[in-house]
């Protein structure tokens, strides 16, 4: 026990490296684990190992799973990250970009530029995270109005706004599914965390905005500290509240939508993580977030193996799996949170 | 120095205070009494910048600068707040808690210097607080929570010193270590201190001088025997008060009268 607490990065930098090797070396051919670590360090510049594998491993490793396992765990820091940063901002522990509808939001904005530009169009690596970062943004602003109650913000009515656009988010993108070309059923699998595009382009597309958002978002642990004393008194203990507040939304919402237009709509990641580091390393944001953002790289790695292997050669829909364990553990959650005053 | 001049505040049509003025110099406590919703916890937000003005204005510091053109951190590093406990966050631990009162003087990572952490040490210490430094602050009594808001106040080094009904909720053995450590620390460090108090007997027991606050009007402003009088509380409150002297330090002592199942036998010596 001592060692997670003294060294809380390096116990989480570990996991993530074990599920990423794990995530390289499991799918529907099976590549050891130490060949994959092999063929990783043969890469390394001046570093000599026999080559004992064939040239078919190495294609699988670097076209298919390496990018896949880039992009979930891209997906998973991203949802955990604004998890964090939207309890923090909300101060309250249940908020998940999934469940206050930012994601719901961010799809029915991405599904509307894909409308336009679906498939595969170069146009639609812009402008479908353009739109999804345009439907988050919103989102967040609907449910904050509806959810404020004077200056406290409940958590059911948090949960009920949420809810409730989420809903409203969702029809409207079931309705243009239903509406256009066959090809957009195609999205319908997407928008479940499943059928996500192949290769490298999703990588190079996501990558700059959850570096911009990330990068930001590790600094914002200080400021969501002094935020969790309520707004009046955050002014008074030296924070601009309204300034720093956008700033938290907007880098929150970009995270939330750059995951949501490459990898679909995955729920729970964002809530079970931040919760769990809090419960082992405390409420300090400023570890809180990049602990977050590790360890919900390595949980949506760990899930999207599971949406693997469950039923191969068939492939689970990763929001499907995540929900499965998710909704039971929200539900713990509320029923714990009805007995204890801290969180 | 804290100088209020012809403080208005409005929430939409509801004057919550009309045309305020009065002054607190360093190392004088000020007390802020009234009845409920006469505008004293408004006053303690509009001088802390938190609450639009209408008209007027509130200067502090030595060098009277106008809270209300201040940035958040600048108004912070020369006024600083003590709410009622009960907004609290339980989950960090009480030194993290007072430590966060340096926000003002801390960068975005929040990452204290030595300087930061010798001035949460003194003002744990003073406070009475260095046992409890690791324990969260929801195990906390709400005695120890309140002492927390001091402590985290002191630490903006700010000269202006506000408490927002700092003994609700607290026993009187805590209520008077409270005042009396409040009072201490105004005289030590000179701070001018505003402190909203529903119980007057503790106004006027503790301040040097007394506001009565009435419908958002300032009533009367003076020292505790001036304002304090069996005619100013009784048009104030509207029900009898008596107003005698105490025995020790022959500050005013406040007690309601007509009580309905006692018999009216004796008359108090009146000051």
């Amino acid at each position: 026990m001592k060692i997670i607490r003294v060294h809380p990065y390096i116990v989480n930098l570990l996991l993530l490296l074990l599920a990423f090797i794990a995530s390289v070396a499991i799918g529907a051919v099976a590549i050891g684990p130490d060949t994959v670590v092999s063929v990783f360090l043969a890469k390394i510049p001046g570093v000599s190992i026999p080559v004992d594998w064939s040239q078919a491993t190495e294609t699988i490793i670097f076209r298919v799973r390496l990018p896949h396992t880039i992009l979930i765990l891209l997906t998973g820091a991203a949802l955990a990250g604004s998890g964090a940063t939207y309890q923090g901002l909300f101060r309250n522990p249940l908020a998940d970009p999934y469940l206050i509808g930012v994601a719901s939001g961010a799809g029915l904005g991405a599904v509307i530029a894909m409308s336009r530009s679906w498939p595969n169009d170069w146009l639609s690596l812009y402008s479908v995270p353009f739109a999804a970062f345009m439907g988050a943004l919103l989102t967040v602003f609907i449910v904050y109005t509806l959810a404020r109650t004077g200056a406290t913000l409940q958590t059911t009515t948090l949960i009920l706004a949420g809810v409730a656009v989420s809903s409203f988010a969702t029809a409207l993108t079931s309705f243009l599914m239903l509406r256009s070309s066959a090809e957009m059923q195609r999205a319908l699998g997407w928008l479940l965390g499943g059928g996500m595009l192949a290769g490298w382009a999703p990588v190079l597309g996501i990558l700059p905005y959850i570096c911009l958002g990330l990068g930001i978002m590790v600094f914002l642990g200080h400021p969501l500290n002094v935020l969790q004393f309520g707004d009046d008194q955050a002014q008074q203990m030296g924070l601009s509240v309204e300034r720093t507040k956008r700033i938290i939304i907007i880098i929150a919402s970009l995270t939330t939508a750059a995951a949501v237009a490459f990898s679909g709509i995955i729920g729970f990641v964002g809530l079970i993580v931040p919760h769990l580091i809090r419960m082992i390393w405390g409420p300090d944001y400023r570890l809180l977030i990049p602990l977050s953002i590790i360890g919900g790289a390595t949980l949506l790695l760990l899930a999207d193996i599971l949406a693997r292997v469950v039923m191969a050669p068939q492939v689970l829909p990763l929001g499907i799996v995540t929900a499965m364990f998710g909704a039971p553990f929200f539900l713990w959650i509320l029923w714990r949170s009805k007995s204890s005053v801290t969180w | 120095m804290l100088q209020i001049q012809n403080l208005s505040v409005a929430y939409g049509n509801h004057v919550a205070l009309q045309d305020v003025s009065l002054a607190v110099a360093p190392g004088e406590m000020l007390a802020v009494i009234g009845p409920n919703g006469a505008g004293k916890s408004t006053m303690v937000r509009a001088i802390s910048g938190i609450q639009p003005i209408r008209s007027g204005g509130v200067l502090i510091g030595e060098q009277l600068l106008p809270v209300h053109e201040l940035s958040a951190a600048e108004r912070a590093r020369l006024l600083a707040v003590v709410p009622q406990a009960r907004e609290l966050p339980g989950a960090f631990t009480v030194y993290e808690t007072v430590l966060l009162g340096r926000t003002a003087y801390l960068g975005w990572m929040g990452k204290s210097q030595k300087q930061d952490r010798d001035l949460v040490a003194w003002a744990l210490a003073r406070t009475n607080l260095s046992g409890l430094a690791q324990r969260r602050v929801a195990e906390l009594s709400g005695g120890e929570q309140q002492r927390v808001l001091l402590a985290r106040a002191l630490v903006q080094s700010a000269p202006v010193l506000l408490l927002d009904e700092p003994t609700t909720n607290l026993d009187l053995q805590h209520q008077s270590g409270l005042l009396n450590l409040v009072r201490e620390l105004a005289v030590e460090k000179q701070l001018a201190v505003l402190v909203v108090l529903h119980d007057l007997n503790l106004a006027g027991l503790y301040c040097d001088r007394v506001a009565l606050v009435v419908n958002g009007r300032l009533q009367a402003i003076g020292s505790p025997q001036d304002v304090l009088t069996s005619q100013n509380l009784t048009d104030t409150f509207h029900v009898p008060i008596e107003v005698i002297r105490h025995p020790a330090y022959g500050t005013p002592l406040v007690l309601p009268d007509g009580v309905a199942h006692m018999p009216h036998t004796t008359s108090f010596p009146t000051l």
